[in-house]
């Protein structure tokens, strides 16, 4: 079964602003990938380019096999625009309607009240949009995308508008799509969250993939802090696997030991090493 | 196909609850208002007047034929302008807002999006075109008991007119910003006008390049040789003095006229059209 996106040696060029130069990533079956990096490093134009809103300069991206902005592509995803927004006038459940007409899904009413139930919108189904927050808008959007169960969610900073009650919503939300096996290529800044539901992080700077792999795979050992009677000693470059030593050290030293933690970078600092700061 | 209708009822949607519809149609009420006191009091003032004997003028034919010219000439502008409200912003103008984005991503195809817009603001400002066009003559017909030659085929023409505007509106959608794409139509739509002036005044002043520059206009806008065709067909068995005196004023009709410029405009749409899906197709959003 092809990889439900796989890009290769994607390039794209605005006029004289190289977006993207030459990006190789492939998303698997239920897998769900972050994809980070500065603003202007090129991750809504990738997304975009995966969606078949924007035209590659170059290198190919297929969505389930489907060359990405064809018809056969587009059936396979749902997609949550950076800056979207919806007719005012509209209800959340005629949205939901008209999207579910556009992508041909047959859910009809209980798809919609279901999708509605996942964003914690089962109240506001007769709401129109414009007498919506900006949080519900955003819930909105996800369940829009949604719609005719896609095997493949690119969601472009998904949580941007929402309060922590409403990321921890989508959090659990993309937790349960990865249960029932749909891929999701995640564009966050918020690497918090990103390192809590991501199974892969792809790190872009400057049009180029810096970084890639899991979370736990990308940080590093930084080091074993003791607590002991003389206070906190840190041993720099020591692993987990140095710790007991390091204890029975200790003691045998005559120290009294009250406590020992294994350091390991964050996602945040591995994020900051591979961007080295920059931003724009 | 039904992709195509999905969008046409979302576009019809869109059109009815915008706050310009309620502003168009108030418009629309306070024209036909006044056009029917202008009626009133034209005809009634008619029987008072009686030209000189040697001057051989239906004073009614003249009367109606320049009230319905009038009405003609504020319908196809309201009918201008909603088209341009309706799809100014159809492409570029969504997209930068937002609503754009949500509906291409689904499996349709950007042709089928345009096309369905094309033909959901045509439904709506050619129903409001024929509507205006009928009670204008209406209120002339049964006021001033006088009738255009042609009935249907002025309005059928006028609604024409509006729709090579929506098609000219839809493509400048997609490669200007709203406001760019509203100005450059109501501009274009004032040079056809000019262009129509400029021809009757040709004529007047017997002057064959201000009428061939005129007919060029007509060619390369033909939503005002289709007005102008109206015009002329409202009118097209007066005769003698009357319909001399008709050609002379603003209502005069067209130079460029019949079977040939309508299938032109047809023609004209399908190129326009076709410019719009393939920029379209190309456009990044």
């Amino acid at each position: 079964m092809p990889d439900a996106l796989a890009v290769r040696g994607l390039a794209k060029r605005y006029g004289s602003v190289q977006a993207l130069k030459g990006v190789d990533l492939e998303v698997g079956e239920g897998e769900l990938v972050g994809l980070l990096g500065p603003n202007g490093a090129g991750k809504s134009t990738l997304v975009k380019i995966a969606v078949g809103l924007v035209r590659p300069t170059a290198g190919e991206a297929t969505v389930a096999g489907a060359r990405a902005g064809s018809r056969a592509a587009r059936a396979e995803l749902g997609y949550l625009a950076e800056m979207f927004r919806f007719p005012g006038w509209y209800t959340a459940d005629e949205v939901l309607e008209l999207h579910q007409r556009l992508s041909g899904s047959r859910g009809g009413a209980a798809e919609r009240k279901r999708l509605l139930e996942l964003v914690a919108l089962a109240d506001a189904t007769d709401r129109r949009v414009d007498g919506m927050s900006k949080g519900m808008q955003q819930r909105l959007g996800v369940a829009q995308s949604l719609v005719g169960e896609p095997r493949l969610l690119m969601l472009d900073e998904p949580t941007s508008a929402l309060d922590p009650v409403g990321r921890r919503t989508v959090r659990l939300l993309l937790e349960e799509l990865r249960g029932r096996g749909v891929s999701v290529l995640l564009n966050s800044h918020l690497l918090s969250e990103v390192e809590l539901v991501c199974d892969r992080v792809a790190i872009l700077l400057g049009g180029q993939l810096v970084a890639v792999g899991s979370p736990h795979d990308l940080s590093r050992p930084r080091g074993v802090e003791l607590e002991t009677d003389e206070g906190i000693h840190r041993v720099e470059g020591a692993t987990r696997e140095d710790a007991p030593r390091l204890v029975a050290e200790a003691v045998a030293a005559g120290r009294q030991v009250y406590g020992v933690s294994v350091l390991t970078s964050t996602l945040e600092d591995v994020y900051l090493e591979a961007v080295g700061g920059e931003t724009s | 196909m039904t992709a195509v209708w999905v969008i046409v009822g979302y576009g019809f949607r869109e059109a009815v609850r915008r706050k310009m519809f309620a502003v168009v149609i108030v418009l629309t009420v306070a024209f036909l208002f006044l056009f029917w006191l202008a009626n009133h009091y034209v005809f009634k003032d008619l029987s008072t007047i009686t030209p000189p004997r040697d001057v051989n003028v239906d004073t009614r034919t003249f009367a109606g034929a320049f009230l319905v010219g009038l009405s003609m000439f504020a319908t196809l502008f309201l009918g201008v302008v909603l088209a341009v409200f309706l799809t100014l912003g159809a492409v570029t103008g969504d997209a930068e807002r937002g609503l754009l984005q949500p509906l291409v991503a689904r499996p349709i195809g950007r042709s089928t999006l345009l096309v369905a817009r094309f033909l959901g603001a045509g439904a709506v400002c050619t129903a409001y075109v024929l509507t205006v066009y009928f009670a204008g003559l209406l209120i002339t017909g049964l006021t001033g008991h006088w009738w255009p030659d042609q009935v249907a085929w002025p309005g059928v023409e006028l609604a024409g007119g509006v729709l090579v505007v929506i098609a000219l509106s839809l493509l400048g959608s997609v490669v200007l910003s709203s406001t760019a794409n509203g100005i450059a139509i109501f501009m274009l739509f004032g040079a056809g006008l000019v262009a129509g002036l400029l021809g009757s005044i040709g004529h007047a002043l017997n002057s064959h390049t201000i009428e061939h520059a005129s007919a060029v206009a007509s060619w390369a806008l033909p939503f005002e040789a289709l007005y102008q065709d109206g015009l002329r067909m409202i009118t097209e068995h007066a005769s003698g003095l009357t319909g001399f005196l008709l050609q002379l004023g603003p209502f005069g009709g067209a130079y460029v006229h019949g079977w040939g410029i309508r299938l032109w405009a047809v023609v004209y749409v399908l190129i326009v059209g076709t410019i719009a899906l393939v920029s379209f197709a190309r456009k990044n959003l």
